[in-house]
């Protein structure tokens, strides 16, 4: 048993478009599964827009409200323009998270290309809207205020790369926080299989059973806090974008 | 998803019956075929990202997030003119009370005068009552009074015949002289005088 292995792509319809690898995978699968969830969730649960909301509309309007204040806390009023953007960005990553911590499940989370994906466009989005909303005014933001001159020939390069690398530690922590979650869940599970065929080793078998049923309380917690902090993260660097002096 | 399944049950059993085979396995991955790390499979993910995120993105701005921010602001809109309403008709049972707390209080003082009239009244009347009730007894007391002292002195007067006739008859018998009545009587009075 690989604990690797339901990190897995698998094709399901292979297809190539002028070489390019476009197959419907069990990504692709997932990604529509969680997008499903988050349109179930956002569109078909408000479509009554009762004044006192049901428990699926009642759920959309937290998740709004607590969307809306994070990005209204961290980045200000004029974040609310980004408003959309995090509420999809939020809403795909939970669902996903939560969706691949039904067993047998594919976790998107734990593909650095998707989670680097997302990293990679909230920079590009932070540089560009940086950029159109202050001119060069957005380097600024790699000026420290109140230092002296020489601090900053060292200063400016530091923070040059730590704005740069914002997006791998951005996408990497999403990453590797799913990513050691599922393989821990899948060696304790593993190790239960394991002990069962063992002979009398089975006796041990409920240990890490009981360890699996631990886990995978604190992967609720950590998936659900992983897409949150990814979210304020992201509302951060906005920030950024929208005020660049220090 | 059957694929999924699938193989999951597939490496199940593979564990079970070799555990020392599986924990080899663990050591070797992690190597360039660690699968998040397999570049070929970066392009069909990120192409199918793009279409999914862009279409549920799609969806969010012009769908759901409207729709769930009209709701809101429409709830709250609801809940600040119930409330205004309810002020509006709390001002108004507040006068309401006051009013009646008026009216209850000049009916009580109506009640009240209405009382001390009927009271006054009724012990004026009894008062007059009894004066005339009074004044009756008063007169048939006396004309009692005079009746008994009419019927005294008639007793007194034949207690007088009575006396000088008994007299006369005790003097015929002891003496054997009659006298007259008007003597006897002129004796009794004088006897009784002194």
């Amino acid at each position: 048993m690989n604990p690797t292995e339901q990190f897995e792509l698998q094709r399901i319809a292979p297809y190539f478009i002028n070489g390019v690898d476009v197959s419907f995978t069990n990504a692709s699968l997932y990604m529509l599964l969680a997008a499903s969830a988050a349109i179930i969730l956002t569109i078909f649960a408000t479509s009554k827009r009762a004044l006192v909301p049901g428990r699926g509309q009642a759920l959309a309007e937290v998740l709004y409200e607590f969307v809306a204040n994070t990005v209204r806390s961290t980045a200000g009023k004029e974040g609310m323009r980004f408003f959309p953007f995090v509420f999809t960005l939020f809403t795909f990553i939970l669902m996903s998270n939560l969706i691949g911590l039904v067993p047998y499940t594919y976790s998107l989370s734990s593909q650095i290309v998707l989670t680097f994906a997302f990293a990679a466009f909230v920079l590009l989005l932070v540089i560009l809207y940086g950029l159109y909303r202050h001119g060069f005014g957005f380097l600024r933001l790699f000026v420290p205020h109140g230092v002296p001159g020489p601090v900053l020939v060292i200063l400016i390069p530091i923070e040059i790369i730590s704005f740069l690398s914002r997006p791998v530690s951005l996408s990497v922590r999403l990453f590797a926080n799913i990513l050691a979650g599922h393989i821990t869940l899948a060696v304790f599970g593993g190790l239960a299989v394991m002990l069962l065929g063992a002979g009398s080793w089975a006796a041990l078998a409920p240990v890490p059973v009981l360890g699996v049923v631990v886990l995978y309380a604190l992967e609720l917690l950590v998936n659900c806090l992983q897409a949150f902090v990814f979210t304020v993260l992201t509302c951060v660097y906005l920030n950024d974008a929208i005020h660049p002096g220090h | 998803m059957a694929n999924i399944v699938l193989a999951a049950e597939e490496a199940a059993p593979h564990g079970a019956r070799e555990p020392s085979a599986t924990q080899t396995s663990v050591e070797h991955h992690g190597g360039g075929e660690f699968p998040p790390f397999q570049t070929e499979n970066f392009v069909p993910q990120l192409v199918w990202l793009a279409l999914t995120f862009g279409l549920l993105y799609l969806l969010m701005s012009r769908i759901a997030l409207p729709r769930i921010g009209s709701i809101l602001h429409d709830r709250e809109s609801r809940i600040e003119s119930d409330l205004f309403a309810s002020r509006e008709l709390q001002e108004k049972a507040q006068e309401a009370a006051a009013a009646h707390d008026e009216t209850l209080r000049v009916t009580k003082a109506q009640a009240q005068d209405i009382g001390r009239a009927a009271q006054q009244q009724a012990a004026t009347e009894t008062a007059t009552r009894r004066a005339s009730e009074e004044a009756a007894f008063a007169e048939k007391v006396a004309a009692a009074e005079t009746q008994i002292l009419a019927a005294k002195s008639e007793a007194l007067s034949n207690v007088e015949t009575i006396a000088t006739e008994a007299a006369g008859a005790i003097l015929e018998k002891l003496t054997g002289a009659r006298f007259a009545a008007e003597t006897l009587q002129g004796e009794y009075r004088n006897i009784k005088a002194s």
